[in-house]
């Protein structure tokens, strides 16, 4: 059995005197998308920063690709193909669309995504490729961010909170390309507040409520209202936690 | 005539401000760090090749090649070492902490090289020069000055625009968090930053000792003149660095023209009016924390 | 069941308070024992804690780290000079007056030196401070670059004792009033505004007004301090009066290793440094080179100071600033 490209073991994570997360247990393989839901401050990007780089980790373990990821500084883990798309976008104002794109690609890793190839998956990067990155709108910002991960050819693709900020109908045009992605045999971690994108686009899922996963599965083995329940917090009389 | 002289010696003494300026502007650029020692580090540059001329008479030009390398090191361990602690903290200890800095290589210098004033002598370059007519001259040194503050901010520029490293720098300065998520080592970033400032205010040290004589006390004066070039040119821009030195410069030139007394007030007085009405400065694009 | 009440005494405080005056009385009766290059001594040492206190008060709560306040010890001086030697003013009446002259000549520096912040703002200071050293050197009526002596009359170990009282006073009074801005209205903007900016502007605390009542509260402290020492030393010059050496250095370096942010640590810092600087007086340069070290070293590794961390360890007030939540019992 191939091992598990992510591999999360009893974390709790702090993020200054508070603390996130408790005792997640988590994985991911390789090739398959998986989402993380849950409502704001529930701790799905706190998760998200330990995975990628320097969130306080205070038990538990994280593995990547069989290896402790304890060690190894943020910049480290890009190399060795973690990407991030982070949440609000956080493109590079002093470079044009460009560089921003170019730079994704600091680390050299090979890989299908080169720069035609990223352009030809968003074509509409294509005609903004000069610009500087002022007057981009929201989701061409959202767009440029993932082509920009994408470029440092990641085996391990994390994405937190896209949809936010984004009219619905953009959010639909991200996701979109989604499955561009999965076809290269990415493996994609999703970290949403927008629980039925999240779940269209995902192999599995888990909610997470507080800190603590309060529910995993795949989207077509559990009935919505379970999920609603693990995703507020709720009990009902039949199938609550 | 003699006006058209002082802007003359103005411009060029610009071009030693705006070489002290640049490692300013690119510390604060790339990291948001102040070095309050920033003169004095171009002071112990001085003295560095002081001994060396002493030593083995070595020309102070020649002696940049030693003392260059050198300052770049230094700069690299200083950052690694000391301010990588103070970067993104409360700026109170970065102040208190180069402020220390500033006492401590000040007090070395004295130690071992006592109080007295020193120079460089650069041979046959010091003190000569080409007249270009009756009253205005213009000395190689300085003219070798402004050119070099030239060429180094044109290399800095190019460095920025288009190599893969530079383009690593600007990322770092825009958002250092964000820089790691693409794979960037922003430590070893900004400790490159760091060596260029200090190699670039080495230069500037040791150009100015050639030109002016110098004692352990006299850095501040120096980051104070790099300082005010770099508010009047406007923070985030390096070019904007050379123009605000330059305009320092002939300030200073003018003001001693009209009274020998006044050449640092007038300078002074430009900073003050530029801070009071266009505290962005010329060029400026950045904010002023 | 128990009650909770917010206190803000404690024993510890109590006891020190006492101790307090105690230490301030007997310190008073100085000049009827000690000798007079004593009490010149301790002269300076009081004028390094009334300065260390503003300096605290302005870095430590208000959130301005300035490297200009030397500006005010010349302007201190340089208003006395200007009173008596000029204008033949009274020599004692002339202390307060060039506190007041000091404060008014601050706001400006202040309306100028405010439209920077951070690392920078600290530089603009030291070049305002630069400037208005500058300027003093131009007047020839106060002595130009040369500097001038304060002109006074009448026995000169009776004007001592008396500056010895003026700057027990000095060193006192700065403590009182660290205290009572403190623990005043503006002392909790203050703070605040030090823990958590954008959540005190959110609550309507004015970030530039505390920031300027705060510069000129100290610039007057400090104006009075420059007025007092130098009316025991009687030279004024522009170099030194307006030192950075002989005077933010070492403000810097006390607060820093005393505790910054806290009223004991600029005490406990100037004791320290004071007495250290005695013993080590024939190593000057050396004990400048460690001075600056331990402030480096201070700002890296020990960021609360010695008293930072007795507090962290013991919970200790002495100066209770802080309100805590006591439980009592039923």
């Amino acid at each position: 059995m191939a091992e598990r490209m992510l591999d999360i073991q009893s974390l709790d994570v702090v993020y200054g005197d508070f603390q996130a997360t408790f005792g997640i247990d988590l994985h991911v393989d390789t090739a398959e998308t998986v989402s993380i839901i849950g409502a704001n401050g529930a701790g799905k990007s706190t998760l998200l920063k330990a995975i990628c780089g320097p969130a306080a980790v205070r038990n538990g373990s994280i593995s990547y690709k069989g290896a402790d990821l304890a060690s190894v500084p943020a910049h480290t883990r890009v190399a060795q193909g973690i990407a991030m798309v982070p949440e609000g976008r956080r493109i590079f104002p002093s470079l044009t669309v460009d560089e921003n794109i170019q730079i994704g690609a600091h680390t050299g890793r090979k890989g299908p995504w080169h720069r035609d190839a990223v352009l030809a998956a968003f074509p509409l990067l294509e005609r903004l490729r000069k610009r500087n990155t002022d007057g981009l709108s929201g989701g061409e910002r959202q767009t440029l961010a993932i082509a920009r991960s994408l470029m440092a050819n990641p085996d391990l693709l994390l994405l937190d909170e896209v949809s936010l900020g984004l009219a619905p109908i953009v959010v639909k045009q991200v996701y979109e390309a989604i499955p561009a992605i999965k076809a290269q045999g990415t493996t994609v971690l999703i970290v949403e507040q927008d629980v039925n994108q999240a779940l269209s686009v995902c192999d599995r899922f888990y909610c997470l409520l507080e800190g603590r996963i309060s529910l995993t599965g795949t989207p077509s083995s559990v009935p919505k209202h379970e999920i609603t329940e693990a995703y507020f917090g709720l009990t009902t009389t039949e199938g609550g936690h | 005539m003699v006006w058209l002289n002082a802007i003359v010696q103005g411009v060029l003494l610009g071009g030693l401000y705006a070489l002290f300026a640049t490692g300013l502007s690119l510390a604060f650029g790339v990291m948001r760090f102040v070095n309050l020692a920033h003169g004095d580090l171009a002071i112990a540059a001085a003295f560095m090749s002081f001994s060396l001329q002493r030593t083995f008479d070595m020309n102070p030009l020649v002696s940049l090649l030693i003392v260059l390398p050198g300052a770049f090191v230094i700069g690299y361990l200083l950052q690694r070492v000391v301010f990588d602690r103070v970067v993104g903290v409360d700026p109170a200890f970065q102040i208190v902490a180069t402020f220390g800095l500033s006492m401590v290589v000040q007090n070395l210098i004295y130690e071992k090289y006592t109080a007295d004033t020193q120079g460089l002598d650069a041979g046959s370059l010091d003190a000569s020069g080409f007249a270009l007519n009756d009253t205005i001259s213009i000395g190689w040194i300085p003219l070798i000055t402004l050119l070099g503050a030239v060429v180094v901010l044109s290399g800095l520029a190019l460095f920025m625009k288009r190599t893969r490293t530079g383009r690593a720098f600007r990322a770092t300065s825009d958002d250092a968090d964000a820089a790691r998520l693409m794979g960037i080592d922003v430590r070893r970033i900004w400790a490159v930053a760091m060596a260029l400032a200090v190699a670039t205010v080495a230069l500037a040290g040791v150009l100015f000792g050639i030109k002016s004589s110098f004692d352990p006390f006299v850095g501040p004066a120096r980051l104070i003149y790099g300082f005010e070039a770099v508010i009047i040119g406007g923070l985030g821009s390096l070019w904007g660095t050379l123009v605000g030195g330059i305009i320092l410069g002939v300030a200073q030139g003018l003001g001693r023209q009209m009274n020998p007394q006044w050449g640092e007030l007038a300078g002074h007085a430009v900073f003050l009016a530029v801070l009071v009405v266009r505290p962005t400065g010329l060029f400026g694009k950045g904010q002023l924390r | 069941m128990s009650t909770f009440k917010v206190a803000r005494g404690s024993t510890a405080s109590r006891v020190f308070a006492v101790a307090l005056v105690v230490v301030t009385v007997a310190m008073a009766t100085m000049p009827s024992w000690a000798e007079g290059g004593t009490q010149r001594k301790m002269v300076e040492l009081f004028a390094l804690i009334s300065m260390a206190q503003m300096w605290n008060l302005l870095a430590g709560f208000a959130g301005v780290v300035s490297v200009g306040q030397q500006a005010f010890i010349g302007l201190g001086a340089y208003s006395m000079v200007a009173l008596i030697n000029v204008h033949g003013q009274n020599v004692y009446a002339s202390i307060p007056m060039s506190a007041v002259l000091t404060a008014i000549f601050s706001i400006p520096l202040a309306l100028i030196a405010f439209r920077l912040r951070g690392s920078y703002f600290a530089i603009g200071t030291w070049v305002l401070a630069d400037v208005v050293s500058l300027v003093m050197q131009q007047q020839t009526s106060l002595g130009a670059g040369n500097g001038v002596s304060i002109k006074v009359s009448g026995d000169a170990l009776e004007r001592l004792k008396i500056i010895y009282w003026l700057a027990l006073g000095l060193a006192i009074g700065a403590i009182v009033l660290t205290y009572a801005v403190l623990r005043s209205r503006l002392g909790l903007q203050m703070q605040a505004i030090r823990d958590n900016e954008g959540g005190a502007k959110g609550l309507g605390a004015n970030v530039y007004r505390t920031r300027f009542v705060a510069w000129v509260i100290a610039a007057f402290w400090i104006g009075l301090t420059g007025a007092v020492f130098y009316l025991a030393n009687l030279r004024v010059q522009p170099k030194d009066s307006f030192s950075v050496v002989n005077w933010t250095a070492p403000i810097v370096v006390i607060v820093v290793i005393g505790g910054i942010g806290t009223i004991e640590g600029p005490i406990i810092g100037a004791l320290l440094y004071y007495f250290l600087r005695d013993y080590f007086k024939d190593y000057e340069t050396w004990y400048l080179i460690g001075s600056g070290i331990a402030a480096i070293l201070a700002a890296l590794y020990m960021q609360p100071g010695i008293w930072g961390y007795v507090r962290r360890r013991w919970g200790l007030d002495l100066f209770p600033i802080r309100r805590r939540l006591v439980r009592t019992q039923e």
